[in-house]
């Protein structure tokens, strides 16, 4: 009938509609998604930029910080100074925090993790106390720790805290506290960046003095003392512990080197930080001497290193030795873009990879018959830089160098590499240590010890977990909102006697599951723009010196497309600029943008226009975490102290590696207008409250607060004693 | 000579498209080795301002893939057929009027919204369907808690802004 019919017709031309419409939006939304999703991609990309420039400026400077180490660092071999020490120290009757004794006891350490959470702090005396037992226990310990699920049923492997109390607490929330049934793995990175390392510290080892069999800790790249001077740690130990704090650093630095390199699970799993280089060896890294690789900061010395092999007429054994030092065969592939590399001094082929590695071989143990290689040129000098192992006393004149080097090598390797989907092997340039490693790689490591799979931390993972190279390496990373709330979550991962990985993960923050995805990522991007904008002001001089060279005509305007090369020829930060344009350039439609006032803009965001004239203070803000290291450093005794003199030298030395233009006129005056009390020294505090002011009268719009040249007839800052 | 000079307009075009869908590329390529896993070709394709369908990005994967799929897309692949896309002003966004009426489609007794229900069932039944992880997350930030419902039109305006 025709009214069926037309009604059957009409209805599928209905459902052929709503098909349509439904497509549409569907259409529509994935593309929305999509945006929200690159938007996510470059706010981390910005996260993890900024923080490699910084790493990378940190190796730009370890040339100077080695300096520093080797003049203002005592060769001090006074290790008896502070065993005892702890014994003195009085706990006053009002101390309401957790006390110990000792041996410790399982409810010890649970009070522990309860006293934290209510934000309490341990007492210096019960903190060396603990560190003191620790280093007890980890000395007698071996490199690779084995452990077996016969004994606890299961294990549980964390990956980076980085200082993240909350993640701690939550794992031993959900996952439950440590006990003989229920074993646990810490993969290092325990500390630096998050403000509670020192509470993570305490927690994990006293869980270890408590349950040596079934708690343990792999060290990892954070686990150095150098590291620490820049990342955080030692900032948050000093600032918790005034009186105590040098000693519990200096006794902290020593613990760290006594940590396991690796845990080995059943004989079949490999828990390590880092990763593998294409030349593992299980059985040198189970002899070695962990406890000398103080450091594994390293810059390799590519001059003298190549000058010292041809001394000693072992150049032809160097992989291309006969034109530049250490320069790598033609072959051997790049992994970053060129715009890291320019900033990377040891990129002309630090002594790693698959070619170098032939070299390393070659520079192993030294063979009988062969008198003790050559020495670096520096070595005279007690901690000498350039080898991993070698600072505060490590080496004495004469000793052979190759063979330390051969295996810190091994460590590096382990702390600092990261895997990658290529294949082959190379060189870690943007970390500037270790290296990256290929599937089949992994696949040589697994064959030659009959492993399973290889769990490893170091990387930031969106969802706190990866697997990689066919799933037979598992990234596991335990510092959720890392960068900001929402940023990424955190996991851990169970393993049972049949070894199958099982994944939790979760996000230390009730709110963030309120967020929708366009929420989380919104705050998340804010943050990042806002480190952003502050790299982009704190190099307004120089971008416009670049946005000068676009603008030859002088008509105060640039196209966009000029702005993108500019901005990354000064920043070298290797970002997409044109993807995030429209977070930092107001939209134009002509597609030219009036540099000026961008730059005044950017100004207004940050700091006070004025500001922006002072090229004194803008290159002080821009090398502040530098700074601070630096001072770190030079305050050799950490009293807190360092004279005018120290601080001008300092200062001088510093300009001069950086390249900074700055008369002695000018750092008198700074040393002077810093030391706000007179007394002839200068307080690292002084210094960086002399930046707050700066920074808070700024944005008052205040400009009297700028150092001013002030008396200028003293012929030199005197030099009192220190304390 | 006007021929040439036309030539240059469009070979500057072309270069500035270059570096565009450079940039996009690089924000995937994880390992900096010009690649990405292909699972983000679509991520970027639309980040570059096209809207195309679930086949339509099928075809262009066909298009960038290497003989024997690697489950990596080249740069060197990507780009001649993804600047072609741009030239040719391919898979255009969807204007704002045509969304409405998309919904009003699904909605025929004009009432303003959609229930929970319905829009569950529209996504994931008809057109290309969503999975069980899209529907989530559009539900999460679409549906009005009280009435359970997603108003469109106001759903529609606040995604607009948000789009930039």
């Amino acid at each position: 009938p025709a009214s069926g019919g037309h009604s059957l017709l009409a209805r599928i031309s209905t459902h052929f509609t709503a098909f349509k419409a439904a497509a549409l939006i569907q259409r529509w939304y994935r593309r929305y998604m999509a945006r929200l999703e690159t938007r996510r991609c470059c706010t981390w990309r910005i996260f993890q930029s900024i923080e490699y420039a910084g790493q990378q400026d940190h190796v730009k400077l370890h040339d100077f910080f080695s300096y520093l180490v080797d003049h203002f660092t005592p060769n001090s071999n006074h290790e008896s100074e502070y065993e005892l020490d702890y014994e003195s120290i009085e706990v006053p009757d009002n101390y309401t925090g957790p006390r110990l004794s000792f041996p410790l006891l399982p409810n010890h350490a649970t009070a522990l993790v309860e006293a934290f959470r209510l934000k309490q702090q341990l007492h210096a005396r019960y903190v060396l106390n603990l560190l003191h037992e620790t280093r007890k226990h980890l000395v007698q310990l071996p490199n690779i720790n084995r452990v077996s699920t016969c004994y606890s049923e299961e294990i549980t492997v964390c990956g980076d805290l980085h200082g993240q109390l909350d993640d701690l607490i939550f794992i031993f929330h959900k996952n439950g506290l440590p006990s003989p049934e229920r074993a646990y793995v810490f993969n290092g990175d325990f500390v630096d960046r998050g403000k509670e390392s020192v509470e993570i510290l305490m927690i994990l080892f006293a869980f270890m003095l408590v349950y040596p069999k079934e708690f343990r800790l792999n060290r990892g790249n954070h686990e150095d003392h150098m590291v620490n001077l820049r990342y955080g740690l030692t900032k948050e130990v000093m600032h918790k512990y005034k009186t105590h704090g040098k000693k519990i650093l200096k006794i902290l630095q020593d613990v760290f080197c006594w940590l396991h390199l690796a845990t080995l699970v059943d004989e079949k799993v490999l828990i390590l930080h880092g990763g593998v280089s294409d030349m593992p060896d299980l059985e040198l890294l189970a002899k070695l001497d962990r406890h000398k690789v103080l450091t594994t900061e390293v810059v390799y010395e590519e001059a003298e290193g190549e000058a010292a092999c041809e001394r000693e007429g072992r150049a032809g054994s160097c992989p291309g030795a006969g034109s530049a030092p250490w320069a790598p065969p033609p072959g051997l592939p790049r992994g970053h873009r060129a715009s890291r590399s320019s900033s990377i001094p040891c990129s002309c082929g630090p002594p790693w990879g698959p070619g170098a590695g032939r070299c390393r071989q070659q520079a192993g143990p030294p063979r009988a018959g062969r008198r003790g290689a050559p020495c670096p040129p520096r070595q005279k000098q007690a901690g000498k830089p350039g080898a991993p192992a070698a600072h505060s006393g490590g080496l004495e004149a004469g000793e052979p160098w190759p063979e330390t080097i051969s295996w810190s090598f091994q460590v590096v390797d382990i702390l600092w590499s990261d895997p990658m989907a290529q294949e082959g092997c190379k060189a870690n340039t943007v970390r500037g240590g270790g290296c990256y490693f290929g599937p089949s790689v992994t696949e040589q490591l697994l064959q030659k010890y009959n492993l399973q799979f290889l769990i490893r931390s170091h990387e930031r993972k969106p969802e706190g977990y990866e697997f990689c190279h066919r799933r037979k390496v598992l990234t596991i990373f335990s510092a959720s909102n890392y960068y900001e709330v929402g940023s990424n979550r955190g996991a851990y991962v169970k393993l049972g006697p049949a070894l199958t990985p099982y994944i939790v993960q979760y996000q230390a923050n009730k709110e963030t599951h309120r967020l929708t995805m366009r929420q989380r990522i919104s705050r998340v991007e804010e943050s990042a723009l806002r480190s952003l904008w502050e790299k982009l002001f704190a190099s307004s001089l120089d971008l416009l010196g670049e946005f000068k060279k676009h603008d030859a005509d002088k008509t105060g305007l640039i196209t966009l497309s000029a702005w993108a090369e500019a901005v990354e020829s000064v920043l070298h930060l290797g970002l997409p600029w044109r993807m995030l344009k429209p977070q930092l350039v107001n939209s134009s439609t002509d597609n030219t943008l009036e540099y000026k006032s961008w730059l005044e803009d950017l100004a207004k965001e940050q700091l006070s226009r004025e500001n922006i004239q002072s090229s004194l203070l803008e290159t002080l803000y821009r090398n502040r975490p530098n700074l601070e290291a630096i001072f770190r450093i030079t305050d050799s005794d950490h009293s807190g102290f360092i004279s005018l003199d120290e601080f001008r030298q300092t200062w001088k030395l510093f300009s001069s590696h950086m390249n900074i233009d700055i008369t002695d006129d000018c750092i008198c005056d700074l040393a002077r207008s810093i030391d706000l009390n007179r007394d002839g020294h200068i307080d690292i505090n002084e210094f960086l409250e002399a930046f707050r002011i700066v920074e808070q009268s700024s944005t008052e719009g205040d400009t009297s607060d700028c150092p001013q040249a002030t008396n200028t007839d003293n012929s030199g800052c005197s030099k009192p004693s220190k304390r | 000579m006007a021929d040439d000079k036309e030539r240059e307009g469009t070979e500057l075009v072309i270069a500035e498209f270059h570096k565009k869908i450079k940039d996009a590329f690089e924000v995937f390529d994880h390992e900096a080795n010009n690649t990405v896993d292909v699972r983000e070709i679509g991520t970027i394709i639309r980040s570059l301002g096209c809207c195309p369908s679930e086949g339509e990005l099928h075809d262009l994967i066909v298009e960038v893939e290497e003989e024997e799929p690697t489950g990596y897309i080249r740069f060197e692949k990507f780009l001649p057929v993804m600047t072609k896309v741009l030239l040719e002003k391919r898979y255009r966004p969807i204007p704002e009027d045509i969304l409405l009426r998309a919904f009003e489609v699904l909605d025929p007794s004009k009432r303003g919204f959609l229930t929970k229900e319905e829009l569950i069932k529209y996504m994931t039944e008809e057109g290309e369907p969503f999975s069980q992880e899209e529907m989530e997350e559009m539900l999460s930030a679409a549906i009005d808690p009280e009435s359970n419902s997603i108003r469109y039109k106001d759903y529609i305006a606040m995604m607009v802004v948000d789009d930039g």
